[in-house]
């Protein structure tokens, strides 16, 4: 167990930063995705469109894809922080967010398909009910389709945030780290892979208990709510 | 038939209410309502009837607007329908809408239902919607169920607080889009009572139903419907006792025969 003493407190790191990286995330995409979903099933038909150019674009790129372009496409080339030599911002900083950034956008998509999806089993009898007593439609939306969607959907929304945080492992590509340098998860995994070839199997169950910590209590507390608020008809 | 053991409604006093002036409606090519010209005075109790798929539901909704119209005019108290937004929302605030199936909002507690309206559309404060929830809920008698949700309780007990919850909202007209006919029969009695004794109070209803008996003890006129067309409109005894269009002797032979 010399593994433990000689990097534990680097994995312990790693995965302090693959939480942040993953608690932003989840957040933002959570928020965004209720925006989507609001666009997508509002009666403007500007926002229509634009929450369905924005799920089309983003649902459908490779998270890769969308990193690289948060960093090198807006950062490096756009220059959303400003001019190179101005931005103050460290490097890990600016990384960390670039990261943060596309991993909400990309993840929002999913959240606000399943959340229309949750809106579609609401019975149409709710909104009526709702607009007869004289709610204007956001106040409908707010108060009564959402919530009861919402909680027909935690299971499959669980499934999204589960697969967000194992998508935090592609933040390698753009190289997350923390301010000492430490990479997020998976590319302190790489680190101790190449430095440790002979100790490959026990490196991979440690990471992927790492990862089953962070995951596997999304999937308990999802199953709990969704009984515990369980609307029923 | 369930309640005629109550005295015939008051006849109604006041000016119209609700006026449809030449309204025409199209489900792409079906017609469904052809030139509804219909008056209802404040106070009035009418009760619409017909064959299925002859336009009454429709008509019901399109008051409130949860059905637009095609052309013709809706007017609330001499004032036209907004078509949508703020504008919509404040007059649906003024009509009183009980569905067929309740729609009792299923996440929400008995209390909540009816105090969700007056709290955010009338501005009440918590206190003073539950105060008058209550006063509600026991009027029309699921007072005591109060802190249950919608599936705990019986169909007759959902719609009677569905009726509340329309009430809580001080409405100038309630409309009743066959309200007893998801209901198993033994509560039909249970609400066709609640109703009427608002009619009896003199609130302005328009009733869509297939209730003979509700309609003759407290309608103060019966608008028959078919085919998108207003074809009778008379008194309750006249219209069932002397109905003067075919249409409304055959309907009325399929349904009192048994």
């Amino acid at each position: 167990m010399d593994l433990f003493s000689e990097y534990g407190s680097a994995i312990l790191e790693a995965f302090l930063l693959t939480l942040r990286l993953a608690v932003f995330s989840g957040t933002f995409a959570l928020l965004l995705g209720v925006v989507l979903a609001v666009f997508r099933v509002s009666p403007v038909p500007v926002l229509r469109w634009i929450g369905a150019a924005i799920v089309y674009t983003f649902r459908n790129t490779p998270l890769t894809l969308v990193m690289f372009f948060a960093l090198f496409g807006l950062v490096y080339q756009l220059h959303i922080y400003g001019p190179p030599e101005e931005v103050t911002l460290s490097l890990s900083e600016q990384n960390f967010w670039m990261a943060v950034l596309a991993l909400s956008v990309y993840t929002s998509t999913f959240v606000c398909e399943v959340l229309r999806s949750g809106i579609n089993t609401v019975p149409l009898g709710q909104a009526e009910a709702a607009r007869a007593v004289g709610l204007t439609f956001s106040q409908n939306l707010r108060l009564i389709v959402l919530p009861q969607a919402l909680r027909s959907v935690l299971n499959p929304l669980a499934s999204v945030i589960i697969a967000m945080i194992k998508n935090t492992t592609v933040a390698v590509t753009i190289g997350v780290v923390t301010a000492t340098g430490v990479n997020e998860a998976s590319g302190q995994m790489r680190t101790m892979m190449e430095n440790e070839p002979n100790q490959i199997v026990l490196i991979f169950i440690i990471f992927s208990i790492g990862f089953m910590l962070m995951t596997l209590p999304v999937g308990f507390l999802a199953g709990w709510a969704s009984k515990k608020f369980a609307v029923i008809r | 038939m369930t309640v005629l053991d109550t005295e015939p409604a008051s006849a109604p006093s006041g000016d119209a209410l609700v006026v449809l002036d030449h309204v025409d409606k199209h489900y792409g090519d079906l017609h469904v309502l052809q030139d509804i010209n219909l008056e209802i005075k404040r106070g009035e109790v009418v009760v619409v009837i017909g064959p299925s798929g002859s336009g009454k539901s429709t008509l019901c909704r399109t008051i409130n607007r949860l059905e637009t119209i095609d052309s013709g005019t809706i007017t609330l108290d001499g004032k036209e329908l907004p078509a949508e937004g703020k504008g919509l929302a404040k007059l649906r605030a003024e009509v009183g809408m009980v569905f067929q199936s309740f729609n009792l909002f299923a996440h929400k507690t008995i209390l909540q239902n009816v105090t969700l309206g007056p709290m955010k559309v009338r501005k009440l404060k918590k206190s003073e919607a539950e105060a008058e929830a209550k006063k509600l809920l026991d009027r029309v008698g699921v007072g005591a169920q109060a802190a249950k949700y919608p599936a705990q309780l019986s169909g007759g007990q959902q719609q009677r607080v569905a009726i509340a919850r329309a009430l809580a909202m001080r409405p100038q007209v309630m409309l009743f889009d066959e309200p007893t006919s998801a209901l198993d029969p033994e509560m039909v009695k249970e609400v066709l009572d609640v109703m009427v004794s608002l009619a009896k109070e003199g609130m302005t209803m328009i009733v869509v139903t297939h209730e003979m008996g509700f309609a003759r003890v407290a309608a103060d006129r019966v608008v028959f419907m078919a085919d998108g067309q207003i074809v009778e409109s008379n008194t309750p005894n006249e219209f069932f006792d002397n109905p003067k269009s075919e249409r409304a002797k055959d309907f009325l032979g399929k349904i009192l025969k048994h």
